[in-house]
Parts: C-alpha cells; sequence; structure tokens
C-alpha cells in the first residue's frame, strides 16, 4: 500500500479502518540466495538496498528479536557528515545525501529534519582544527561554515559565553546536518524491503554458521537451519558474540552509550549544539523533549545500561555550556551496546571465511551512517568488491598500518 | 561500581581509569617471530565476551597501582581484584 495525503484523508474520513500491517511476517524458507544477521537499521537498509538498487532476489532478515530493538531504536538520531579523514568523509557525505532523498526513496515518513549541527570551539587550536575540518567536508561536497562569536551569539544567545575557562571562540556548522525519527528508519527500511520480496523474520536468532571446507554455508538459528548462499552479519554490539561463532576475533569492544530526555519544553534549541570542552550534545526532539548524551560509560559491557557517575558528567557538561537546562527535569535514561572499534572507525568487509560478510564497528555514530552503510553492503553482496567511499573500512586495515582514526587516540575504544 | 583494592579496601570506579583488555599484560616479544603478526593480535584483537572479563583498571584518583579486575560484562558484578604486579609475577616475570 503507497502513502498518500490523499490516502490519510480518506482513511480519516473512513474511521482508519483500512490499514494493514506494514509487513509480512513470514516463516523462514529452508534456502535464501542472501542472510542478512541482524534487523537493525543497518540490516534492514542493507536488504532495501539489495533488493531495489542491486536487483538482489531471495533475501532474509533474520532478527534476534524485534525490528528495533537494538541500538536503531536507542539512539539520538544526529544525523550529519562532518567528519575530517579521508576514509570517513565521502562515505559519510554520501550517506547524507541518501537521507536528503530517503522518505521519497521509502515512501516513509522518517521525519528527517535539517535543523542543523553547530560543534562549539572553546580555544584557538580548536578554532583551527575545526577550520580544517571544515575545509575537508567541503571538499567532499559537503556544506560548512565557520561562525565567529557574535554569529553564534544570535543564533543561540542561551549558551554560557563567558565561561572563564571554556569561553566560546568559534563554531563549526553543518546545516544540512539534522535529526531524523529513529523508529521510524526502521520501520521504513523494513516495509520497503518486505514490498521488494524480502523475508524479515523476527525472534529468530542465529546461534551459529554452517561451515564446510572453510566456506560458509548458513545459519544455525533458534528456528532451525538455514541455509544462504551469502551470509551478511550486521548485529552492532552483538558483533564480537555473533563473529566469535564463525571462529573471528575482532578488532572491536563493547560498551555501553546512555543517552537522556528530558520532559517536554517549548522550542529552545534551533539545532544540534555539541560542546567542545566536555563531552555533551544536544538537540530537541518534535515533542520538545531535551535529547541529550555525552561520553562512554568506560568499561566494557553487554548491559544496556550505564552508571550514575557517567550521568552526572554529562548533566555537568550541559550545565557547563547551557546553565538553562539546570531547570529541566530529566524524564528518562537508557543505555545501548557499541560496536566500538580500535580506531573509532566502522568496517563493511568480505571476512576470510567465502560466503560470510561483516558489518559492524559503527560506535557511537551508526545512525547517521545507516542509508550509505545499507547502500555499501549491499554493493560488496551483489558484486564481491567494496563501494568506493567504503573501500578503506576494511577489516585488515590494521595490520597495514592504514587506520582510520578522527580523534588520533590510538587503538583505545573507551576514547572515540 | 565499587572496586575492592587490595591494598585500599573498597573504592568507587569512579576513582579509576579503564584501560582494556587483562591480556595486555603479556606483551609480545618485538624482536622474535611473527612480531608484526603478535603485536597485531595484542594490540587490535579482543575477545570481547559477555560475561566474565578480566581487566585491567588504573587507580589514577588513588595510589596509581594498575589492578586486574574480574568483573561480569552483563551484570557489572565484581569478583575478584588483584594487583596486576602480582598477576604479572605469578607468571614468571620480575616485575
Ligand atoms: C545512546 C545512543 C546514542 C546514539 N546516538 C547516535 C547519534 O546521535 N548519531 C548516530 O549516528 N549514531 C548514534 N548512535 C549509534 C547508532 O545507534 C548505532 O551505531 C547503529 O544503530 C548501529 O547499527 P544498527 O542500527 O544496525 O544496530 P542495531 O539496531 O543494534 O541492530 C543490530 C541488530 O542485531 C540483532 N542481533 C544481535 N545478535 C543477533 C543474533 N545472534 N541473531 C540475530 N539478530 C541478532 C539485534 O537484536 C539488533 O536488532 C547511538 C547509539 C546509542 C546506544
Amino acid at each position: 500500500m503507497r502513502y498518500s495525503a490523499f490516502g490519510i484523508l480518506k482513511q480519516g474520513l473512513t474511521g482508519n479502518k483500512g490499514w494493514k500491517p506494514v509487513w509480512r511476517e513470514p516463516e523462514p524458507k529452508k534456502s535464501y540466495d542472501y542472510i542478512i544477521v541482524g534487523g537493525g537499521g543497518h540490516g534492514l537498509a542493507t536488504a532495501h538496498y539489495l533488493a531495489k538498487v542491486y536487483g538482489g532476489k531471495n533475501i532474509a532478515v533474520l532478527e534476534k528479536g524485534w525490528i528495533g530493538s537494538g541500538n536503531i531504536g536507542r539512539n539520538t538520531t544526529i544525523v550529519r557528515s562532518n567528519y575530517g579523514l579521508e576514509g570517513n568523509q565521502p562515505f559519510y557525505e554520501m550517506s547524507l545525501k541518501l537521507w536528503e532523498g530517503l522518505e521519497q526513496d521509502l515512501n516513509y515518513n522518517a521525519m528527517m529534519s535539517q535543523r542543523g549541527i553547530l560543534n562549539l570551539a572553546h580555544s584557538d587550536g580548536q578554532r583551527d582544527a575545526y577550520a580544517k575540518r571544515g575545509n575537508a567536508m567541503l571538499m567532499s561536497g559537503a556544506d560548512a561554515e565557520l561562525l565567529d562569536r557574535a554569529a553564534i551569539q544570535k543564533m543561540c544567545p542561551f549558551l554560557n559565553f563567558d565561561n572563564e575557562r571554556f569561553p566560546i571562540k568559534a563554531g563549526l556548522l553543518q546545516r544540512r546536518a539534522g535529526t531524523a525519527r529513529h523508529d521510524a528508519v526502521a520501520w521504513g527500511y523494513a516495509r520497503s524491503a518486505d514490498l521488494h520480496g524480502v523475508d524479515i523474520i523476527q525472534n529468530c536468532e542465529v546461534t551459529g554458521f554452517q561451515m564446510k571446507n572453510g566456506k560458509c554455508l548458513g545459519v544455525q538459528t533458534s528456528k532451525g537451519m538455514i541455509k544462504a548462499k551469502k551470509t551478511a552479519v550486521c548485529v552492532a554490539g552483538a558483533s564480537s558474540r555473533v563473529m566469535e561463532k564463525a571462529g573471528m576475533r575482532l578488532p572491536i569492544e563493547s560498551h555501553v552509550l546512555q543517552a537522556f530526555v528530558s520532559e517536554g519544553l517549548k522550542p529552545t534549541i534551533p539545532g544540534v549544539i555539541t560542546y567542545g570542552a566536555g563531552h555533551f550534545y544536544v538537540s530537541q526532539s518534535d515533542k520538545g523533549g531535551l535529547v541529550f548524551g555525552g561520553d562512554l560509560d568506560g568499561y566494557n559491557s553487554y548491559a544496556q545500561r550505564g552508571n550514575l557517575p557517567v550521568v552526572e558528567d554529562v548533566c555537568s557538561g550541559g550545565m557547563s555550556i547551557m546553565p538553562m537546562i539546570g531547570r529541566a527535569r530529566l524524564l528518562r535514561m537508557w543505555g545501548g551496546v557499541m560496536d566500538m572499534s580500535m580506531d573509532g572507525s566502522p568496517f563493511i568487509d568480505k571476512t576470510g571465511i567465502e560466503g560470510l560478510y561483516f558489518n559492524g564497528g559503527w560506535c557511537y555514530g551508526g545512525f547517521k551512517a545507516t542509508p550509505a552503510s545499507g547502500y555499501c553492503y549491499a554493493h560488496l553482496l551483489a558484486t564481491d568488491t567494496s563501494h568506493e567511499n567504503a573501500s578503506q573500512m576494511r577489516l585488515d586495515r590494521f595490520i597495514r598500518g592504514n587506520m582510520i582514526d578522527e580523534k588520533g587516540v590510538g587503538a583505545q575504544p573507551n576514547l572515540h | 561500581m565499587i572496586i575492592n583494592h587490595p591494598l585500599l579496601g573498597p573504592r568507587d570506579a569512579n576513582e579509576f581509569i579503564h584501560l582494556g583488555d587483562e591480556s595486555m599484560i603479556d606483551r609480545p616479544d618485538g624482536m622474535g617471530e611473527h612480531a608484526a603478526k603478535n603485536f597485531h593480535e595484542y594490540l587490535y584483537l579482543r575477545d570481547n565476551p559477555a560475561g566474565k572479563y578480566r581487566e585491567l583498571w588504573y587507580h589514577e584518583a588513588g595510589d596509581r597501582s594498575w589492578l586486574v579486575v574480574t568483573r561480569d560484562t552483563v551484570t557489572h558484578e565484581i569478583f575478584n581484584v588483584e594487583l596486576a604486579r602480582d598477576v604479572a609475577r605469578s607468571r614468571g616475570r620480575s616485575k
């Protein structure tokens, strides 16, 4: 069923009785050409592009729980392409361009809102680094503007400009960045993949791989054995646990990241704002809640919940840059398990095992990557070659000395 | 989380910095055979288990000792805390 303004009107006048389930709930077949393990944003996007752009047939997405139960439904929804390194920036700009046409492509309202992101700089060095990053963004075809203090004062008068230690010196603004509705992204991709014939199978956990002579022939699941010509793993925080079953150790640690939402307030924050001296980022949802977050808790965790010291750290960061939020009450908070890689950048690659592919290491930046990750993974699956924008996102980049380390902190996942 | 420091008793985890996998105690021989491969595994590859995990913590805001903490990554429960020095010595290292 195609959605349209006319359709909504018609349903509204007829008691909304004509809406149908958005995707089927099929039983798994015995075998597929492609099995995608993990029904998060990336897995569903991969299925969509594989079927729609690359003409893939006979595709299944296997999801352990329900669609959207992972990080795609837990993140703070920031979409941007403001990276500095060659291995990353063209990929994220491709993603932002896909975001800009996503709703038309999916015929689904993902509430993509290009309200802009402003990264604040608090020292001359940081301002210069942002100028450099802005240039890298412009070279990839993205937009970037360096704002001075007066321009920021006009845009966000509520910020703390007179902090003695961390004065606001400048800001890097990307106007095309913004936020999207996280669940709707999962649902939109799921619906489109389903319409293209993809079987989305929920409550189907992959528990192992069927291997023969170093080849992957399919997966063992809680719903039995399913054969596949190509198996594509895409399980974010569970990457190490799943790939371990194929005998692989990954350059990844799992860490918990928390997010927070305040009570609903009148519109006050124009876009996404990040504090450059502490780790704090904030936006305001369409319902009015301030959505914010900060650092990882810092230790390996699969708990999907964090601890109080980081709550204090995030909130004091917020108070330092935006003292007005001290009056707002916190409504809810939660955590998600991040696949933190050794250089802070992701992987979209073949594995050493024929027929087995891997996508992961998204750290806390994988939401914005959803469209490009799906597109490039579909490209890899369909053609067995890397998409040009993901050509550096390889599993063997560490042994080759080709890390993509935006922050330059080295092999320390909890610092990326 | 409370880390029960072998010398100082129970301390708030906030006083510590988390480095990572305990295997980092066993630095490979840079001059040995397969040094590049061994260092790649040592620096970059991790077991990353869900469950019991042995990891290095540094008591930065305290006595600056390195500890090996055995902790559950699913429940955050801490089972055992040792001085990293003792762990290294028990493996035949001099310091
Ligand atoms: C608090 C928080 C804030 C964040 N903020 C941002 C942000 O502002 N901007 C941004 O770009 N990114 C952000 N991220 C990161 C982003 O959410 C993730 O990088 C991204 O969602 C990961 O890809 P995914 O959607 O495919 O993951 P997921 O949705 O986690 O999908 C993985 C799926 O695999 C399934 N699975 C696991 N094991 C198995 C198995 N054995 N068999 C079958 N299925 C399995 C899981 O159930 C899950 O549904 C944030 C993350 C968190 C937690």
